[in-house]
């Protein structure tokens, strides 16, 4: 058996309801991290950061699913659902934890930050860009729209991962390599969606 | 290494001022503080009334969280990654428009030096502050005592380059080596001074040990660390973080909260050490020391020369 073949017959088999559930507490467990002073003596950055990266992380994931099934005949796509309502949930938290923690709702700052500053703008793009997505997570609402209307909502994706990684390169000082390594992982995997049919294996 | 040259300078004459000093001389000491840390050398010194009265970072806030590129870009790194720069021996060059050019041996730039604790906030161009307690001496004393010749218009400084000790320096992040300047009126100023210490202890190295800048009223990373070389020159010197992005650093780098980085507001800043729900303060001008050092500035247009 190749290990596609075990990949896929293990999917078969686990579900991805425990995906959610250690999703959920991950923020639960920074959260009390970042009080408890385990983060550091700036926990307020530090739980910023780690939610934005995980909110990353899980988008980037989630773009891994289309091409591994198409050039890899893995087929993950049942637990494609959780890892975007998770990344949602995590952008929301990052962004609650920008509106209420960091900038302890001055509100002021808050907008002109959101009109002036391109990065927050940015980040904004892809946080407000999540949204129809998640409303649309659901089985209701692929009946209600339709299948082929419920695919095209979907490339909405590609627009929430590059506003993140774009968000992500734009707020760093000097040149780490860690968002040129996000941002490039993005334009790959929209890349190979580029490529034609012709090429994929057979389903 | 460079030939060690000590030109005949006669440290003896140096005539120790300070005006300020006289109000408050007491010795601190050991006695004055009691912190916890690995055992290094207590420092002597007096206490200055340019020490703000606010309470200073706890000194793992101070040790823990630094910018020093040199050691990595993380926060934490250089608290684990310094520790392997060896500060002993220590040389430091001055050169340039100066009577008395050469290298310097740190105890010599540090002999008959008096050492004063002065408790300055510190603000960085990320948007977060801190109180440290400093131990230092003005920048005006060593530069009197090597003779600031009257062509020279600037000073300029650089850090060590030691990628073998120095992990970060194996990376282009920046332009090595660290490069900082002052206009002459801003290094003579009383509130700028070199330091060697804090919390009343020699200066940790992720801190900038042995010998750093620290100039209260700019965004950090003008209190250059580990310093090298001293320079006086009639040019605005070169300096990192303005060749790194001459639009977001300027030559200045003024604390101001109506300056905006273009990425990010200056108007306030997060205090370290206020916890998970400590929230923001607003930003003063020139980080509270408007009134010391707003005359500098007199007749600039600070949006511009940000
Ligand atoms: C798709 C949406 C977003 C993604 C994927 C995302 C991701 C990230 C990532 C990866 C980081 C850097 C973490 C690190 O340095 O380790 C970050 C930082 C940050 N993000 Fe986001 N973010 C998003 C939306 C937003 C929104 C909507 C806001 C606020 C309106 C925001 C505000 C910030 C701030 C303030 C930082 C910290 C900047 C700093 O380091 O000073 N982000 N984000």
């Amino acid at each position: 058996m190749t290990l596609t073949d075990r990949i896929n017959q293990a999917a078969r088999r686990l579900p991805a309801w425990p995906i959610y559930i250690v999703g959920v507490l991950l923020p639960v467990w920074l959260f009390w991290q970042a009080a408890s002073g385990a983060l550091g003596v700036d926990p307020i950055k530090a739980l910023e950061d780690r939610l934005g990266l995980w909110g990353l992380k899980l988008i980037v994931a989630g773009l891994c699913v289309t091409p591994l099934r198409r050039f890899a005949g893995v087929n993950l796509i049942k637990y494609r659902r959780s890892l975007g309502l998770l990344a949602f949930l995590y952008i929301v938290l990052h962004f609650l934890t920008w509106l209420l923690l960091d900038l302890g709702l001055r509100w002021e700052q808050a907008l002109g930050d959101i009109i002036k500053r391109p990065y927050i703008t940015v980040g904004m793009v892809g946080l407000l860009a999540m949204v129809p997505l998640a409303l649309t997570s659901n089985d209701r609402a692929v009946r209600w729209l339709g299948s082929a209307r419920w695919q095209k909502l979907q490339k909405l994706a590609y627009l929430v991962a590059l506003s993140g990684g774009v968000h992500f390169l734009w707020l760093v000082k000097a040149w780490p390599v860690e968002p040129f390594l996000y941002l490039g992982a993005i334009l790959g995997l929209l890349a190979v969606r580029m490529i034609p049919k012709r090429f994929r294996l057979a389903a | 290494m460079p030939t060690k040259f000590i030109p005949d300078l006669n440290w003896s004459d140096v005539t120790p001022k300070a005006v300020f000093l006289n109000r408050r001389q007491l010795i601190a000491g050991a006695a004055a503080l009691s912190v916890a840390g690995p055992a290094v050398a207590k420092l002597d010194y007096v206490k200055s009334d340019y020490s703000t009265d606010e309470e200073p970072n706890d000194i793992s806030d101070i040790r823990g969280y630094n910018n020093f590129y040199e050691f990595g870009t993380g926060k934490e790194e250089p608290s684990v990654n310094a520790q392997k720069l060896t500060v002993d021996p220590w040389s430091v060059k001055i050169d340039g428009m100066v009577d008395k050019p050469g290298d310097y041996d740190l105890a010599d730039i540090l002999s008959g030096v008096t050492l004063e604790e002065r408790i300055y906030r510190l603000r960085c161009v990320e948007a977060w502050s801190m109180v440290v307690p400093w131990i230092g001496f003005p920048l005006a004393d060593l530069l009197n005592r090597i003779g600031v010749q009257p062509s020279a218009k600037f000073v300029a400084f650089e850090t060590l380059v030691r990628p073998e000790e120095m992990i970060g320096q194996r990376y282009p992040i920046l332009d090595w080596p660290y490069r900082e300047g002052l206009r002459l009126d801003e290094a003579m100023h009383p509130l700028t001074i070199l330091a060697t210490g804090l919390y009343g202890e020699e200066m940790p190295k992720q801190n900038g040990a042995p010998i750093r800048l620290v100039v209260p009223w700019k965004y950090g990373f003008k209190s250059i660390k580990s310093i090298v070389r001293i320079s006086l020159t009639d040019q605005m010197p070169e300096t990192t973080w303005n060749m790194q992005n001459p639009r977001e650093y300027g030559f200045y780098s003024n604390v101001n909260p109506t300056v905006d980085h273009p990425r990010w507001s200056q108007a306030s800043e997060r205090r370290i050490g206020g916890g998970l729900f400590g929230g923001r303060q607003d930003t003063l001008m020139f980080n509270g020391y408007e009134e010391h050092v707003a005359g500098l500035y007199a007749g600039q247009d600070l949006t511009k020369d940000y």
